[in-house]
């Protein structure tokens, strides 16, 4: 209640305004129309009216990635997007990752975070929050503090580092760069690398750069909203996350062909 | 022939479906609905109907929200000096408002809700009363939610006491105005989470390729590159555009063809008033000269032209003689060129002028940012800049100097660090169009400035905003932030400065008050209440505070008003002992006014006006 503070400094420093009935003689700047109409009526009016400009809420959602992914392995189906509701100041983020596998019907990877974000530089918001994963097992949950937003050059990027419930300590970078083509047909070149600060042999994963995943897409914006696409993605283990997984007779990289809807509302 | 009362009447029993004007009110209607010209009305009271009401617009059917059933509204009329009275009847299930634009009303009649009354409820009849001491070519619209982008506006014309100073044997009015079947509260949130998504102009690789070709890869590569490094874009010329607007000219789409008709040889005057929620336009008459007559409702000394550019919530009157007895297209065409409105004017009706095609569209340049470091000052249209761009004064990360103590938030992505004067130069990417084109500094009142007093003090005040995350503001702060009004006091003149950090036009408007435009040293500046500031432009206005009251200053695109772009300036009245009040941040502590004999305007007695709610 910034005007209350506004107002009350103004009664402070005009000690005249005490004697009730005088809004007439010392009328309050940004308050003199409370002469003429119904004190509560017009005070409900003043804080629509600040709310209005400027303190409006919105809800976004977007799936950045819902494809089908054919490979050398599994077809899989791959969701990945964001949800957030909040102000330009405040806003309440939910990230998720979903990973199926259509020949074993399961989830290979579940993840989900609840996150607070906050700007902090004209084009950068600032992300803390917590992240739970169901799947790979055995489910986790760890702390997460993170960086999202538009560095120069337009490449649109989120770093996050994330401290688990067993004190493992590892980070993510993702970067998404888009060149248009045309004004509906956009080439999307994508980079996400993974890293790990120690051994993790429940989850495979070994410290260091544990995976890297290049992809491009490219997608039909039929309505900006709505954007069927098809592209590339390659995945890669590497160092001794690596080694884990050629011990269990796996692939260490995986090339994908890949079709999808990119959506937002 | 139709009196007011009758048309009122009727329009108010319902909808009305623009392609035949059955149901328009007459001055809106076509040539071949019986619209021969304007006339005279005198009235003094009007009864205003706010509700929904079904419209065709282009053919297909939309939700409105509509005074008296039609879309524009009615033409309110009446005489300078005459005490009308306005009867508002909200049928909505929202609070509405009406401001009369450009009106020099007692502030508790300025219908901004929360700045000068409570709002009309819902099922609730308001009453507004006045006389003001002003005519010309006005108009009115809603000051609630978004109303003013479903239909919720009209023209208002104030006849003179006196001779009207510009003659005329004809007149018509032209409402230009954007219409979109999506819901406003949608539009804003798709720019809320995607600014471009409206823009089907920006650069794309085949650009660059064709840029590289022309002023070769080096260059080209350098231009993407400053760009890119401040992530701003050179097409961002219009937030909302014709992708999903549709342009009207008294409530009628180009296939509508809206058409005036006129004798030749005959002065039509034609009252031009932008009441678009969005959309800055281009108004031009091809082969047809028009002659400037009066801008934002007070008359200017006659400037010809060929082409204007009229900022939202303007208004111009111009006068044409059109002597060869053929159809001329009235064009109104959208700043950033992505559409156009087009009716006819023609010695009969049932005549369609032809359509020109739309212009290339204007891209932006190093200037626009306020970056233009090279001294030579060339707005070259491909946005190349050959002359030596200091970057080195503009840091490439997220500090920005500050040029003025403003707050340098989240909410300000640029900061103009080389301000211009373009007050001589016409609107955006009319820089190089092959007629003549109207620029401010052309603007002389036709009568003497009534105050012509030296400015006591400055105030300071930047357009802000930051175009990713769209957010807009005036020094760096939205209204939701504010913490306290700009302080006028009774009677003292002052200058305000203007500075536009960002690269948008936006036309600012000040209520209750005219302001004399600083084009020139001289008595006769042009007097406005609404100015269109472009992309790094620093302009001053001076204005005597004789209004006491509240007064909304805002940006007059709809959108970045909600999004912040509104503060409200008091004016407060010189009582007896000295006023104390916190200075308003980012601006001067406010001097308190000289004890000149200056005569005062009186203060209306409170007296509650408001009507039992029905």
């Amino acid at each position: 209640m910034k005007r209350a503070h506004f107002i009350a400094s103004f009664f402070m420093l005009s000690p005249l305004v005490f004697s009730s009935a005088v809004a007439q003689e010392t009328p309050v700047p940004g308050s003199q129309a409370e002469a003429y109409w119904d004190k509560d009526d017009f005070k409900a009016s003043q804080d629509a009216l600040k709310r209005e400009h400027g303190g409006a809420a919105t809800l976004f959602v977007l799936a950045d990635r819902f494809e089908y992914q054919a490979s050398d392995d599994a077809p899989a189906l791959l969701l990945e997007g964001q949800g957030r509701w909040g102000t330009d100041e405040n806003r309440l983020l939910i990230k998720s990752e979903l990973e199926y596998d259509l020949d074993a019907g399961a989830f290979e990877e579940a993840e989900v975070q609840a996150l607070w974000s906050r700007p902090i530089a004209r084009y950068f918001d600032v992300q803390a929050g917590v992240r739970h994963d169901f799947e790979p097992g055995p489910s986790r949950t760890y702390a997460v503090a993170g960086i999202q937003g538009l560095a120069p050059y337009w490449f649109e990027v989120d770093g996050a580092v994330f401290l688990s419930e067993e004190g493992d300590l590892s980070a993510r970078f993702e970067a998404e760069y888009e060149v248009s083509l045309t004004q509906r047909l956009i080439l999307q070149p994508r980079s996400e690398l993974n890293f790990a600060a120690e051994d993790v042999p429940e989850f495979e994963t070994g410290a260091g750069l544990s995976t890297a995943e290049i992809g491009l897409r490219l997608r039909y914006e039929i309505d900006r909203q709505f954007a069927p696409y098809v592209g590339v993605n390659w995945k890669a283990s590497t160092g001794k996350t690596a080694d884990y997984i050629r011990a269990r007779g796996e692939h260490t990289e995986t090339l994908s062909f890949v079709t999808g809807i990119r959506l937002w509302f | 022939m139709l009196t007011r009362r009758n048309l009122l009447r009727t329009a108010a029993a319902g909808g009305f479906f623009a392609a035949s004007g059955a149901l328009l009110p007459a001055w809106a209607r076509s040539a071949n609905a019986g619209n021969k010209g304007i006339f005279e009305v005198s009235g003094n009271a009007f009864d205003l109907t706010i509700g929904h009401s079904n419209v065709e617009i282009g053919g297909r059917s939309g939700h409105a929200i509509t005074i008296n059933g039609t879309l524009p509204g009615p033409l309110i009329r009446f005489r300078e000096g005459e005490k009308v009275t306005l009867n508002v009847h909200n049928t909505l299930d929202e609070d509405t408002s009406i401001h009369w634009h450009g009106l020099l009303v007692p502030f508790h009649m300025d219908g901004v809700p929360g700045v000068s009354f409570p709002g009309i409820k819902p099922k609730s009849t308001f009453t507004y009363e006045f006389a003001v001491p002003q005519s010309g070519t006005y108009w009115y619209h809603s000051h609630s939610g978004l109303q003013e982008q479903l239909g919720h506006y009209g023209p208002l014309i104030i006849d003179p006491a006196g001779a009207d100073p510009v003659e005329a044997d004809r007149e018509y009015v032209l409402v230009l105005s954007d219409w979109t079947f999506e819901h406003p509260h949608k539009v804003f949130a798709r720019l809320k989470k995607d600014a471009a998504v409206y823009n089907f102009q920006q650069r794309t690789a085949g650009d660059f390729l064709r840029d590289a070709r022309e002023n070769g890869i080096g260059p080209t590569f350098t231009d993407r590159a400053s760009w890119g490094a401040m992530r701003m874009s050179p097409t961002d010329i219009s937030d909302v555009t014709a992708s999903v607007y549709t342009y009207l000219i008294n409530g009628h789409a180009t296939d509508d063809n809206w058409t005036a008709i006129f004798n030749s040889g005959e002065r039509v005057r034609l009252r031009i008033i932008n009441a678009s929620a969005m959309t800055i336009f281009n108004f031009r008459i091809p082969g047809l000269p028009m002659t400037v007559v009066a801008a934002d409702g007070l008359p200017v000394q006659p400037v010809e032209t060929d082409e204007f550019q009229i900022g939202v919530a303007e208004t111009y009157d111009v006068i044409v003689s059109p002597t060869r007895a053929r159809p001329f297209a009235l064009v109104a065409e959208s700043i950033d060129r992505s559409g156009q409105v087009v009716a006819t004017l023609a010695p009969e009706a049932g005549l369609v002028a032809t359509a020109p095609l739309l212009r290339e569209p204007p891209v932006l340049t190093h200037r626009d940012m306020g970056m233009d470091m090279s001294s030579m000052d060339h707005g070259s249209m491909a946005g190349m800049d050959h002359g030596s761009m200091d970057h080195g004064a503009m840091a490439m990360t997220d500090t920005v100097p500050q040029s003025h103590d403003h707050r340098m938030g989240v909410g300000v992505d640029n900061v103009a660090m080389v301000q211009v004067s373009r007050i001589d130069e016409p609107g955006l990417g009319l820089e190089s169009v092959p007629h003549r084109a109207l620029r401010y500094s052309q603007l002389r009142s036709l009568t003497p400035n009534p105050d012509t007093r030296a400015p006591g003090r400055e105030i300071e005040i930047h357009l802000t905003g930051n175009m990713e995350r769209y957010m807009w503001s005036f020094d760096g702060v939205k209204l939701s932030e504010v913490t306290g009004p700009i302080i006028f006091h009774e009677s003292e003149r002052l200058r305000v400065t203007l500075v536009n950090d960002t690269m948008m036009t936006h036309p600012i408007h000040l209520h209750g008050m005219f302001f004399d435009l600083v084009v020139a040293d001289t008595d006769h500046k042009p007097r406005k209440h609404t100015v269109t500031v472009k992309p790094a432009e620093r302009l001053s206005f001076d204005v005597t505070a004789d209004h006491v009251g509240d007064w909304a200053f805002h940006c007059h695109l709809l959108f970045h008003m909600h999004a912040g772009m509104m503060q409200v300036v008091s004016v407060l009245p010189r009582v007896a002992g000295a006023t104390t009040h916190t200075p308003h941040k980012g601006h001067e502590p406010a001097v308190p006014p000289s004890e000149e004999d200056i005569p005062t305007t009186e203060t209306p007695t409170p007296d509650r006006q408001h009507e039992g709610h029905h």
